[in-house]
């Protein structure tokens, strides 16, 4: 109650920056400094800062948000966090180099990329076992799920291709071409469209996913720009999923594009070489991670506007949201 | 058509049998003895080129295990007293089409010109000479090493940028030292700058011992600069200079900051991932020569797989095309020029520990692609082998 009315008052003394009345955080990993910072989504402070092992970059919550997987990259290990108290519970056997990883709906398992040995690793969480070991391209790093858990999507940088695994056999049961350089998988919410993100060709490439047809390829353009620096690599869907965000690397702009119609509707300046985000637990809030100046742009979903930056560790890389306890 | 099916078979998931291709790739590698040098410490690896090129046909392999393509390198090393030109006409006669190559100019022009090699595309992996893009270029030659030009330019625009635009030029004897002047020299013109001291470098002294007398004594002259470039290609008395000068002044071009077309101490723009996996194979850093070797099979596989073709035609148009993006882990996809088959490249100014900037450096803007502001561009460029490009 009291939480409610300091809030109110806040917002009327300065509604642009009206933020969610809620201890929501967003995780953050920072590469360079083997730490993850939490930001309170509700202040747009960072709370706390804990240690992690080395080089983390992918960051996800288990869907239940009881612990938080971190990808210590050269650690080669996915490290499990318990998230009231940072402490590191135990590591899971990821395979060499983890860089990005997906939870399986059922929130059992872990599709982890092993950036240096061209494997997807399939990870139980609980009985902490490999389950799977599957060859992919080499440098594979984007994960995507479909949302029914029965497709899981490796991309890999250097093979340039999207691999489509079964995930009741753990098999690869087709490999797509996509541009240069994938970095990012993301389905869409209803799980039909299947979306990649290619960061050295400058594209996002859309496919059916019954057909696995390509049905777009979206370029992307700013005036004073370079377009050789236009490299997409983080997508998220809007909540609604009627828009999705990309952020687009050096030109340290994320692109909101209209799902259906798949056009670039507007860019939004953020901070330098932005590579990730998460959206608040309710919605309204976009967090970008941006890597070379080290600090996280919050952008308002609705006005699609850069609010304010929020500075933490060096090299910030991945986001997750957790919803207040 | 070909591409047609390709994406058909993609789509359905077939391992792309319809279009698979077997490649044979040859390198081509012309031994030398290094030349003598004042340090005795530092020996040029015996596989350089060669290791990197492994890699990148063990890299382009496992996408073309996915597309059904073989790639198959074969590797032809001829020792420094052997003849070139009948070993590169037996692979020729063997059918050998994609040629990577690392010789002395005159091998390499010679074997560009041979009739068997005609519908070939070579790839110069180690070369830097700016002939070879100008009045010497072939048609059927790429390099994947950038140009002195290239090189003196990113060089340039670092000067610039720091706005240290008092320079001075020690250079020394030998033909590649004279080469690479030559090419700041035009450099430093061409950016609007001017060299407040050209000194040839006579010594023959052993610097090891007497560097601290002799290097003060012959810098006392110069007049005052913000950096002193050195040309100094073999290595050889460039690395008694730094510290030992009358002022106290960075070095750069062979020593100090170095403008070269990779480095072991690359590692932005997914550059560590590659430089984990040279290391793990070659037990070394990946240096120049290797970077070329690499962005060659590098080239040639992404042509294979964006093409579905083995024709060195098509794939020599498609490489040369405005649609071909290499992925290189320089920050911006890499392409071939049209105009005399240059690789547009980033190129990394370093010192021996780490990465001072990446030419071409922000500010420094083109009309088509800022990597053009590096080395010979269409409307300077002497080269006529390309048609109209």
């Amino acid at each position: 109650m009291i939480r409610r009315i300091l809030w109110a008052s806040a917002a009327a003394l300065a509604p642009a920056l009206a933020l969610p009345a809620a201890a929501d955080e967003i995780w953050v990993t920072n590469e360079l400094d083997d730490t993850v910072s939490v930001i309170d989504v509700a202040t747009a402070q960072v709370k706390a800062t804990f240690p992690t092992g080395q080089r983390p970059r992918g960051i996800a919550f288990s869907r239940d948000h009881s612990v938080l997987y971190i990808c210590a990259s050269d650690s080669n290990a996915v490290q499990v966090m318990d998230p009231e108290t940072g402490q590191i519970l135990h590591d899971l056997p990821s395979g060499a180099d983890p860089e990005q990883f997906v939870v399986s709906p059922d929130d059992r398992l872990l599709y982890i990329a092993n950036e240096d040995d061209a494997i997807t690793t399939v990870v139980d969480t609980q009985t902490r076992k490999v389950v799977a070991q599957i060859d992919v391209g080499i440098e594979p790093e984007g994960m995507g799920i479909s949302p029914d858990g029965r497709l899981q999507i490796t991309t890999s940088e250097t093979t340039n291709m999207a691999h489509w695994i079964d995930t009741g056999t753990h098999q690869v049961v087709a490999n797509t071409l996509v541009d240069s350089r994938p970095r990012h998988a993301e389905f869409t919410p209803d799980g039909r469209e299947l979306w990649v993100s290619s960061e050295v060709g400058g594209t996002v490439t859309v496919f059916d996913v019954a057909t696995r047809a390509e049905l777009a390829k979206i370029r992307f353009a700013l005036p004073n720009i370079r377009p050789e620096r236009l490299q997409p690599v983080g997508m998220k869907f809007s909540p609604d999923a009627s828009r999705i965000f990309v952020a687009l690397g050096p030109a340290d702009h994320v692109a909101v594009i209209d799902t259906a119609s798949r056009e670039v509707i507007h860019y939004i300046l953020v901070g330098r070489r932005v590579w990730h985000m998460a959206l608040s637990p309710d919605g309204t809030k976009l967090f970008t991670t941006n890597g070379v100046s080290g600090d996280v742009t919050i952008i308002d979903v609705a006005s699609l506007t850069a609010e304010r930056s929020v500075k933490v560790g060096r090299f910030p890389w991945g986001a997750a949201a957790r919803p207040t306890p | 058509m070909l591409k047609t099916l390709a994406g058909a078979a993609a789509v359905a998931g077939l391992p792309l049998a319809a279009a698979a291709e077997d490649l044979r790739i040859d390198l081509i590698e012309r031994q030398v003895v290094p030349p003598p040098i004042l340090s005795n410490m530092i020996a040029p690896p015996a596989d350089l080129g060669l290791a990197a090129a492994r890699l990148g046909v063990a890299d382009i392999a496992t996408t073309g295990r996915f597309m059904g393509d073989s790639f198959d390198l074969r590797e032809t090393l001829v020792a420094p007293g052997d003849p070139f030109l009948p070993a590169a006409e037996a692979r020729l006669a063997e059918g050998a089409r994609l040629l990577v190559v690392k010789a002395p100019a005159a091998d390499l022009l010679a074997l560009a010109d041979l009739p068997a090699a005609r519908d070939a595309v070579i790839f110069n992996i180690a070369l830097p000479d700016d002939s070879l893009r100008g009045s010497d270029c072939r048609g059927n030659l790429l390099h994947t090493t950038p140009s002195l030009a290239m090189r003196a330019d990113a060089l340039t625009q670092f000067a610039l940028k720091k706005q240290w635009t008092d320079l001075v030029l020690i250079q020394g004897p030998h033909p590649e030292d004279v080469a690479f002047a030559d090419a700041l020299r035009r450099s430093v013109a061409k950016f609007g700058m001017s060299l407040g001291a050209d000194k040839p470098w006579t010594f023959d002294a052993d610097m090891r011992r007497v560097a601290a007398e002799e290097i003060p004594a012959f810098t006392q002259d110069l007049p005052d600069h913000d950096l002193l470039l050195v040309a100094d290609e073999r290595g050889d008395y460039g690395r008694y200079i730094a510290y030992n000068t009358w002022l106290p002044r960075p070095v750069a071009g062979s020593e100090g900051i170095m403008p070269r077309g990779w480095s072991g101490v690359v590692e932005n723009w997914g550059a560590a991932q590659l430089q984990g996996r040279f290391r793990e194979v070659a037990q070394r850093e990946m240096e120049p020569v290797d970077f070329g070797a690499w962005a060659a099979l590098a080239a040639i596989g992404e042509a294979v797989t964006r093409t579905r073709s083995a024709d060195p035609k098509v794939l020599r148009d498609f490489m040369l095309s405005g649609d071909f993006r290499l992925a290189g882990f320089l920050g911006t996809p890499l392409s071939f020029r049209p105009w005399d088959g240059q690789m547009r490249q980033p190129v990394p100014l370093v010192t021996d520990r780490a990465v001072v900037g990446t030419a071409p450096l922000d500010g420094f803007l083109h009309e088509h692609s800022e990597l053009d502001t590096l080395g010979q561009d269409l409307s300077d460029t002497t080269c006529t082998a390309f048609g109209d490009a």
